[in-house]
């Protein structure tokens, strides 16, 4: 919402500066978004009179000028045909920085005669495109500033223009008056009371209006309007056209322009109608039956659908009702007979029919928000008014049907509760003058909003009415006391600890981490079990951003495949955040993903460098499990969805409960990602870990013995396909009280193996810590044991003790 | 006499002795079980006691006196021979160490856990919520009706409907105000919560994302105000800006779901282009809050005419872009790497109120 600083005193009668006036508004809600003062780059410069002009000695156009200033007689060179002694001219001194050239000025030598200063042309102030010769004033006194004298003789020229933003409930701002009101309600001036004008008919209106009875009902509860017949349009008055021009509105023709100037100065679109284009005497306003086609003011045809409310004559629509005039209707510059439309049109209509034909205009987003209805006739009144002004003619008795909504509520108005909600101290008195201030009626403690307040809905509006215009910037904050008084007790629940120790975990483990969005295109999503439909955004932003996302993963290798386009090879990236199964609300779960892709270090004089493996990742899974608070005890399945390597990757389960999965990226998925292998990964299911049932920080008493432990080392030969962990279970049920540990340190496998050991074959060593609890062992206990862990490793593998 | 000459004697040849191969060799001729001086240690048995006392104890000072040369001397050669030994390992200590990779925390993650450790601090819990939601919770429970002018501005994201399901689609959440309705379903009142979390606005700009993050806030209970409200805030951002002051200023505002509403500006200094909290003379619009509308109170199931309280809202992306200078809000999403290491934070890096927020 524009206006200028000039429309408002209209309203307001005033002292206040600007920027007192713009400080007010923002504080009031009604947020100052942009000031242009034409004055402010004008301030420097002065009137002066130019007492004596001679030819310069060494230049044919120039000219060597004697000028009395405010600071005494000065020489200045001039280059403008009208400068010539006698004239009043506008000073720029040197120093000043003159806004139509961008420079600021200097004393200057021209062709060897010095000039203290420029005498300006208005292109040269930025005041018009006027730039034949420098300004000559009729009037004015030397060492008068000049934005006074344009104030008092062109005052539009220095009209400050405000921009404010405003509110979706703040409709009665959308005019200068209702500005106008907050600004007087604040304490900054007194509202002019507006008087509107007795208008009388001097002939029926040629032009009758019918509401359809559904409309009537909801969509257009009032439709008014007169005739003005012998109208000369033409262009509108300088002023009208200045103020709407400083609020980056077209001046059209005089009509038009006072149509605007109602709507945005008391927030009444109207619309007019030029007669002679009118057939059949009648405006009908119905719901449209869908597929009339409709020209609009701006040139676009549009279909309309089914129930919007639409105003038309015999021939067809002539007006999308409370959004845009018709091409057909429109006035000229030749109409002589009008017919001047003010209606009010339900706010929920008028926008679900301007979203579904996307029109933007002033009266959609006045009327979406909501006009005064008890404006409808004062605000014809007043427009006809100024048509007969400035366009002449004579009006005719009121065409109307309907009658204006009945808007009549009060709520109760509690002065404790406001102080008490607020925590401000405003006086009964003054709480009941803000709300008087602001149109609304009080009845004892009962008040009813002015009819342009469509927003204030029950008590809570009230107590914001009186503290926006008491100040919030007044408010002194206070101290909010401890629920409960004390060490305040931690506050994470177990998940969003664990979230965090996984972040922190993989972050330690040398992992950067990332935030990628939560929706990615199809087919990645379909890679990785999503992409069906219930994931669907129905609006995407972009066709990368279709679909939830069913895992993390895809949104990490899609980072390392743009990591490795910018020359980085070796990457540990990771994420925790949501994964969506479904569509409906809670179909998400916490997860932590981690991806590994190159090597695992940069090549170093020590050979660190080799390319990441499985063991990579489960060795950080392992990690984050731990840190996670994973039990110690865990199955490692083979079962895996189809996004990793069937052969190099893991699922670390409780049952039939994945906590986990890891290994090496499917190098199919690799490829259709763009990420050059090898990539390995990992994905932690948060959620899925079972929580301690109790939680105690006490640790169980630590049990140690001072009795020498003994290890021995086993290798076995087995089948190729065996696996570590079967072996180890095996060892290590042997005798499960002595036996402390048993962990593989070798393996040899591959073709020297098997030449040695035999086709299908392989060798692992173990290595067994026995713990005795009571007495040293002896050798032949020893022995003992390491005869059940062969009878047992052999019984569970169909393997040998390796010779 | 005789004895002088011996100690003269082994004393020379201790010295003398250039390897520990020649200084066992001299202590054997002296100390051995065939050395001299132990050759005349037997004889000792052989003499008067009075003489025997005399010549032991001299020739036990002897033994020490040689003994003490003999270790000094192979201490010395020891280290003589260490010296030479490691005067040949010489290894280049300006080659690099081994590399071990450094990882970062996300600027995100970072101050999400900063304005934890704040509220925490304030007795404020964190509630979390889905981020697909029901329109009810995201837009009719907040006060904001289907017609509201508010709901078009949200640039909301919504999920596609199966046919024949009739319900109303649902949302990307595009706030996170509808965890304040889930944690009064859930906690009743008195509350005070905060909620972080990722948000969605079909909105793609220089200055916009279509995913960023909010951290909401909910203090309800008997008689709390707003003046209870400026008092949290302006305690967060001086904590969280880590300054000794800052200054707020309320402008009252318009949200559907708070009234009144404000949105809060902090006075600040843009001085040489590097914005500075709690000097200065420009404010700067940091977040939207208000007292919880009655309405909202009432779909969380809370009596309002018995509780009362506060709401506030603010960008979790836009603070951390605030306080450590980061330009651009799109590069939070695109994981390059040169800005993860850049802008991120070590694991260490722990937001605590007692240790500082950050480094």
């Amino acid at each position: 919402m524009k206006f200028t600083l000039s429309w408002l005193k209209d309203h307001l009668d005033t002292t206040a500066s600007l920027d007192e006036i713009t400080e007010a508004l923002t504080d009031l809600g009604l947020e100052v978004e942009e000031v242009v003062n034409p004055a402010a780059k004008l301030a420097s410069f002065t009137l002066a009179k130019v007492l004596h002009a001679e030819q310069h000695p060494d230049a044919d156009k120039l000219r060597v000028c004697r000028v009395m200033t405010d600071e005494g007689e000065k020489q200045i060179v001039c280059g403008a045909p009208n400068a010539r002694a006698g004239i009043t001219v506008v000073l720029c001194k040197p120093g000043d920085y003159v806004p139509g050239i961008d420079v600021t000025l200097g004393v200057g030598k021209i062709r060897g005669v010095e000039s203290h200063g420029m005498m300006a042309s208005e292109r040269e102030l930025e005041l018009s495109d006027e730039h034949n010769g420098i300004i000559e004033l009729p009037s004015g006194q030397v060492g008068q500033k000049f934005v006074d004298w344009l104030a008092e003789h062109r005052p539009a020229a220095v009209d400050p223009m405000v921009h404010i933003k405003i509110t979706p409930n703040r409709p009665d701002a959308l005019g200068v008056r209702g500005i106008a009101r907050d600004l007087a309600a604040r304490g900054l001036g007194e509202l002019k009371p507006l008087r509107i004008p007795a208008i009388t008919g001097g002939f029926p209106s040629p032009i009758r209006v019918e509401i359809d009875p559904v409309l009537k009902a909801r969509g257009c509860p009032h439709f008014a309007g007169r005739t003005i017949r012998g109208v000369k349009n033409g262009p509108s008055p300088d002023w009208l056209q200045q103020r709407l021009t400083a609020i980056g509105l077209r001046p059209i023709s005089a009509l038009v322009d006072i149509t605007n100037y109602f709507t945005f100065g008391l927030n009444r679109p109207l619309h007019v109608f030029d007669v002679a284009k009118v057939q059949g005497g009648v405006l009908r306003i119905h719901p449209a039956k869908g597929g009339e086609e409709f020209l609009a003011l701006d040139g676009k045809t549009y279909a309309l659908r089914d129930g919007m409310m639409a105003i038309s004559d015999e021939a067809g629509v002539e007006s999308l009702a409370g959004i845009m005039g018709g091409e057909h209707s429109g006035c000229t510059d030749d109409t002589t007979e009008v017919f001047l439309e003010s209606a009010w049109w339900d706010p929920i209509t008028i926008a679900a029919t301007g979203r579904a034909l996307k029109i933007n205009s002033d009266a959609r987003y006045r009327f979406e928000r909501g006009v005064d209805p008890a404006f409808t006739l004062p605000g014809l009144d007043l427009a006809t008014q100024m048509i007969l002004d400035l366009c002449g003619g004579e009006a005719s008795d009121l065409a109307q049907d309907g009658a204006p909504i009945d808007t009549a509520r009060a709520y109760r108005l509690d002065p404790a509760r406001v102080v008490s909600l607020v925590g401000m101290e405003i006086s009964e008195a003054t709480q009941r003058r803000t709300l008087e201030a602001l149109g609304f009626v009080l009845d004892g403690d009962m008040a009813t909003p002015p009819s342009w307040r469509p927003d204030v809905q029950g008590e809570a509006d009230l107590v914001e009415e009186v503290a926006r215009i008491a100040s919030l910037t007044r408010l002194v904050g206070k101290p909010l006391p401890r629920a409960h008084a004390g060490i305040p007790a931690s506050v994470l629940t177990p998940l969003q600890s664990r979230e965090k120790a996984a972040r922190r975990t993989l972050a330690a483990l040398g992992y950067n981490e990332c935030v990628t969005y939560s929706f990615i295109d199809q087919a990645s999503a379909t890679l990785f079990g999503g992409g069906a439909d219930a994931t669907r955004l129905e609006n995407p932003i972009s066709s990368e951003m279709t679909h939830l996302r069913p895992d993390l993963l895809p949104g990490l290798l899609q980072a390392a495949a743009r990591n490795q386009a910018r020359g980085f090879a070796d990457l540990a990236l990771f994420e925790v955040g949501p994964a969506f199964a479904g569509g409906e609300p809670g179909e998400q779960a916490l997860v932590a993903t981690g991806l590994l892709v190159g090597a695992t270090a940069p090549r170093d004089p020590f050979g660190s460098r080799r390319a990441v493996d499985v063991f990579d990742a489960k060795a950080d899974v392992e990690a984050v499990l731990a840190a996670a608070g994973a039990p110690q005890r865990v199955q490692v399945g083979r079962k895996v969805p189809g996004w990793w390597h069937p052969g190099r990757s893991g699922a670390i389960a409780l049952g039939p409960n994945v906590l986990a999965t890891f290994g090496e990226v499917h190098p199919r998925v690799l490829r259709e990602m763009g990420v050059k292998g090898p990539a390995v990964a990992f994905t932690v299911q948060l959620e899925n870990l079972p929580f301690p049932k109790a939680k105690s920080p006490t640790r169980p008493a630590l049990a140690i013995s001072d009795l020498q432990a003994v290890e021995r080392d086993f290798a076995f030969v087995v089948d190729t396909g065996t696996e570590a962990l079967t072996v180890v279970n095996a060892a290590q049920g042997a005798d499960k009280a002595l036996i402390e540990r048993v962990s593989v340190f070798d393996q040899f496998t591959g073709d020297k193996a098997e030449a040695q050991m035999g086709a299908g074959k392989k060798s692992l060593a173990i290595t067994v810590r026995l713990q005795p609890q009571n007495k040293t062992l002896t050798e032949d206990e020893i022995e003992a044991v390491s005869r059940k862990i062969i009878e047992k490793v052999t019984k569970a593998t169909g393997g040998t003790l390796r010779a | 006499m005789e004895l002088d000459a011996l100690r003269n004697r082994y004393l020379a040849a201790v010295l003398a002795a250039g390897d520990e191969a020649a200084l066992e060799e001299v202590r054997l001729a002296a100390l051995g079980k065939k050395g001299e001086i132990s050759a005349m240690m037997a004889t000792l048995g052989k003499m008067e006691p009075e003489a025997r006392k005399a010549a032991g104890a001299a020739l036990n000072v002897l033994k020490d006196e040689i003994d003490a040369a003999l270790r000094a001397k192979k201490s010395a050669l020891a280290d003589a021979a260490l010296d030479a030994r490691l005067a040949t390992e010489w290894l280049d200590v300006t080659l690099p160490g081994r590399p071990r990779p450094r990882g970062t925390i996300h600027p995100v993650s970072q101050v999400t856990e900063e304005v934890i450790a704040i509220f925490a601090d304030m007795g404020f819990a964190v509630a979390e919520g889905p981020q697909v939601e029901s329109d009810w919770h995201n837009f009719d429970a907040l006060n904001i009706p289907p017609e509201h002018p508010a709901r078009q501005e949200h640039d909301t994201f919504f999920m596609a409907r199966a046919e024949g399901d009739t319900r109303p689609p649902h949302v990307l959440r595009t706030h996170t105000s509808p965890v304040q309705i889930r944690a009064m379903e859930a906690r009743g009142a008195p509350v005070r919560i905060i909620c972080p979390g990722r948000v969605y606005r079909m909105d793609m700009d220089h200055t916009h994302t279509p995913m960023f993050h909010q951290v909401e806030g909910l203090a309800l209970g008997r008689d709390i105000s707003m003046a209870h409200l400026k008092w949290t805030l302006e305690e967060f951002c001086r904590a969280f800006f880590e300054v000794p002051s800052v200054e707020l200023r309320f402008r009252a505002s318009h949200f559907p779901f708070t009234e009144p509403s404000a949105e809060v500006d902090i006075r600040c200094s843009w001085a040489g282009g590097q914005l500075k909290i709690g000097e200065g003379d420009s404010w700067l619009e940091i977040l939207g809050s208000g007292m919880v509308h009655p309405k909202v109170l009432a779909a969380g199931g809370i009596d309002p005419t018995q509780w009362q309280g506060f709401a506030f809202g603010m960008g979790i992306d836009r603070i951390a872009m605030l306080k450590y200078g980061i330009p651009d809000l799109r590069a939070f999403f695109e994981s390059d790497l040169r800005w993860l290491r850049h802008y991120g934070f070590s694991a260490l890096d722990m937001p605590t109120v007692s240790g500082g927020l950050s480094r």
